[in-house]
């Protein structure tokens, strides 16, 4: 099955009822009379998509990766025995001292080495701080005595839904505004197109800044600053979609087709829904999945340089902020770690599933 | 063509304008500005202010009137002295915007540009070398390897090298430029060096960053060329393969780098915020981080369209690069 040569047809036939294949006759003079059924297979054009797609290896490891992160984060938390109580995912079974100790070493009356700790100045926490690697922390506990396995599930929950969220209200807002400026061009292209051209000439991370000074001194400091964030981004980053759209859309208007739907007299919403737009979801679809890597970046630096979310939210963002102190950098790998290795993983993956889709929807690609 | 640069110049104007007039407003709108800040600090410090100083201070910072009216006011003041060559005080540094540009991009302009070169010399010829075996051993890891270059995040990877090279291994600086071991009296070339070794891992981290795209668009270009009609002619009439791709194929994917190279730069001049910020780099990046971070508003205007300016200078210089290294294209139809 797996030589067999691949024709596609504009057919939606699916390969489980095709005794009799419909193949259009410049392929079939290709095979010289050739007995057709026995020889060609014929896929749709959404299932040599897939085929072509599933072929990359890199693309399916990148799909495996997404697979696992979203497993990790969405179940993995059910598995963790410092599942959220109360909203903390703090261990009370071990308390420890945040200050300075005395160690104190004495050989006991049965003559073992024991150690005392003499608490200097600093207070007795109710729970593990600070704690290594174990085996009922895999990977520790960060300085408030968080679990750092589990506050990397919950953390996860927010940057992948974020990024999410993000993506689709770009894509909207991108397909509406540049579908309406190459549809119906004139005034509207040129003012939809200049208001593009302004807003991409905002620099991005300076007016992250500037927004987080705005949001400091209106006292928005909790999680919600991160959400106004993904706003300004969204508003800011519909219009890479707008101007793809705007250019597919201007040269499908002038295309055949086009005119066969005015002759048929269709109403403009059905042109533009069902005629212009399918023709371009193969860009939107490629572009969206790159993008959902690019808006992982984003919170992932807005968490960093600690004007996303705040750190006492756990996002991969605000995790992976710890590597700023030079303490935590240099002697609590296991804080921050984690929370790169997953944000770089995520935007690979993405990376790997947009750049293998964009290859399977290339009809220009032979392979 | 002088027509359609004409028009591409007035646009431009026109984007430059509302920029700064969106930037300018959202600085405004601060509730609690720099300048209140610095007067309540100075107010729980114990100093005797009064209200009326405070008033007194916003007048003199040109924040007196925060009504609607106001703020156009200001932003009209603010854009008859950009014009004028004057972007006033940085409130932080007490220093003239320009001055303060003009100090700190040196460093930033030499970190872009060393690492820029970087990136071309090792970026053209590996992704030519790749499309020459497209679909090989080469081609696939080099592609894998760029691909993870791209998807790492700055701050990430600088920390990670921080803590290997710098900490563990200590070959190289965590950041800064001087080092506080080197002598006072140490001669321009010991200073160079010790600078150059601060250097090391930032650079490193701003061309792997970059590397991959360059890489797979130099790839795709070779790719496209290779298939053209008078790579075949070339090969036809015997030419050795090297000739064929050095000479024919390198020439014609110089066009569209050449375009893309000019996109760049906002970068070159305008600084790598967090790369600055992660390597402590005095350069102009850094600067204006921590100006916006608290809303000095003159260094955040500043900065912010000397960015617009080049975005816009990139912009057009692409357009007029791809006139000139291509003949066949003409602008304006």
């Amino acid at each position: 099955m797996e030589d067999k040569k691949d024709i596609k047809s504009t057919e939606e036939t699916s390969p489980a009822e095709n005794n009799q294949p419909v193949v259009n006759s410049e392929a079939a003079d290709d095979l010289h009379g050739e007995n057709l059924t026995e020889r060609v297979k014929v896929l749709s054009p959404g299932r040599t998509v897939l085929k072509r797609f599933f072929r990359s290896k890199l693309s399916v490891a990148g799909l495996a990766v997404l697979l696992a992160l979203f497993i990790f984060s969405f179940i993995g938390p059910l598995c963790s025995p410092w599942r959220a109580n109360n909203g903390t995912v703090k261990d009370y079974s071990k308390p420890t001292v945040n200050g300075t100790c005395l160690v104190l070493e004495y050989i006991g009356p049965d003559g073992q080495t024991y150690e005392a700790f003499e608490v200097i100045d600093g207070v007795p926490l109710p729970y593990s701080t600070l704690d290594g690697p174990s085996w009922s922390h895999w990977l520790g506990t960060d300085n408030e005595g968080n679990d750092i396995l589990t506050r990397l599930m919950y953390g996860g929950q927010i940057s992948l839904t974020v990024g999410f969220v993000v993506v689709l209200l770009e894509t909207l807002l991108g397909v509406l505004l540049g579908g309406l400026a190459g549809y119906f061009g004139k005034w509207v292209d040129q003012l939809i197109m200049r208001i593009v051209d302004i807003l991409s000439c905002i620099p991005s991370l300076p007016i992250m800044l500037i927004f987080y000074a705005v949001f400091q001194s209106l006292g928005i400091i909790d999680i919600s600053r991160l959400y106004y964030m993904m706003i300004v981004i969204t508003l800011l980053g519909w219009t890479g979609t707008a101007r793809l759209v705007r250019g597919q859309i201007l040269s499908l208007r002038e295309q055949d087709f086009m005119l066969a739907a005015k002759a048929s007299g269709l109403s403009t919403a059905k042109k533009i829904f069902k005629h212009l737009l399918p023709n371009v979801i193969p860009q939107l679809i490629v572009s969206m999945t790159l993008g959902l890597g690019s808006v992982i970046l984003m919170e992932a630096t807005l968490g960093y340089l600690n004007i996303g979310a705040p750190i006492e939210t756990a996002t991969w963002g605000s995790m992976i902020n710890t590597a700023s102190n030079s303490v935590y950098r240099q002697y609590y790998p296991n804080m921050w770690l984690g929370s790169g290795v997953c944000i770089t993983s995520a935007i690979l993956a993405f990376n790997f599933v947009g750049d293998g889709l964009r290859d399977a929807f290339d009809p220009k690609m032979k392979r | 063509m002088a027509k359609y640069i004409i028009k591409r110049l007035l646009l431009s104007l026109l984007i430059l304008f509302s920029v700064s007039f969106i930037i300018y407003v959202l600085l405004r709108i601060m509730p609690i500005s720099y300048v209140e800040n610095i007067f309540y600090e100075q107010q729980q410090g114990g100093a005797n202010l009064t209200e009326e100083d405070l008033q007194r201070m916003l007048e003199l910072y040109g924040l007196g009137d925060s009504s609607v009216w106001g703020v156009i006011k200001g932003y009209f003041t603010w854009l008859g002295n950009f014009l004028k060559g004057d972007m006033g005080k940085s409130f932080k540094l007490g220093i003239p915007v320009e001055q303060v540009i003009r100090d700190k991009m040196g460093i930033s302009f030499g970190i872009s540009f060393v690492s820029l070169i970087l990136e071309v010399i090792i970026a053209v010829p590996l992704g030519i070398k790749c499309a020459t075996n497209q679909y090989g051993k080469f081609d696939y890891t080099i592609t894998v390897l760029c691909m993870i270059g791209i998807s790492f995040p700055s701050f990430f990877l600088g920390n990670l090298l921080i803590k290997w090279f710098a900490v563990d291994l200590g070959w190289f600086e965590i950041g800064g430029l001087v080092s506080s071991s080197l002598p006072h009296d140490a001669n321009f070339i010991t200073r160079f060096f010790d600078m150059c070794w601060h250097l090391v891992i930032p650079v490193f981290v701003m061309v792997v960053l970059n590397i991959g795209s360059l890489m797979r668009y130099q790839r795709t270009n070779t790719l496209e060329v290779l298939n053209a009609d008078y790579i075949r002619t070339a090969r036809a009439k015997g030419l050795s393969e090297g000739k064929v791709v050095y000479k024919h194929v390198f020439r014609n994917t110089m066009i569209p780098l050449i375009t893309t190279l000019s996109f760049t730069l906002p970068t070159l001049f305008g600084g790598a915020m967090i790369t600055e910020e992660i390597f402590a780099i005095p350069g102009i990046g850094q600067t204006a981080y921590q100006a916006l971070k608290i809303g000095d508003i003159p260094l955040a205007m500043g900065y912010n369209m000397f960015i617009a300016v080049l975005t816009v200078m990139g912009t057009l210089l692409a357009d007029i690069m791809y006139v000139v290294v291509d003949p066949r294209i003409k602008l304006g139809q």
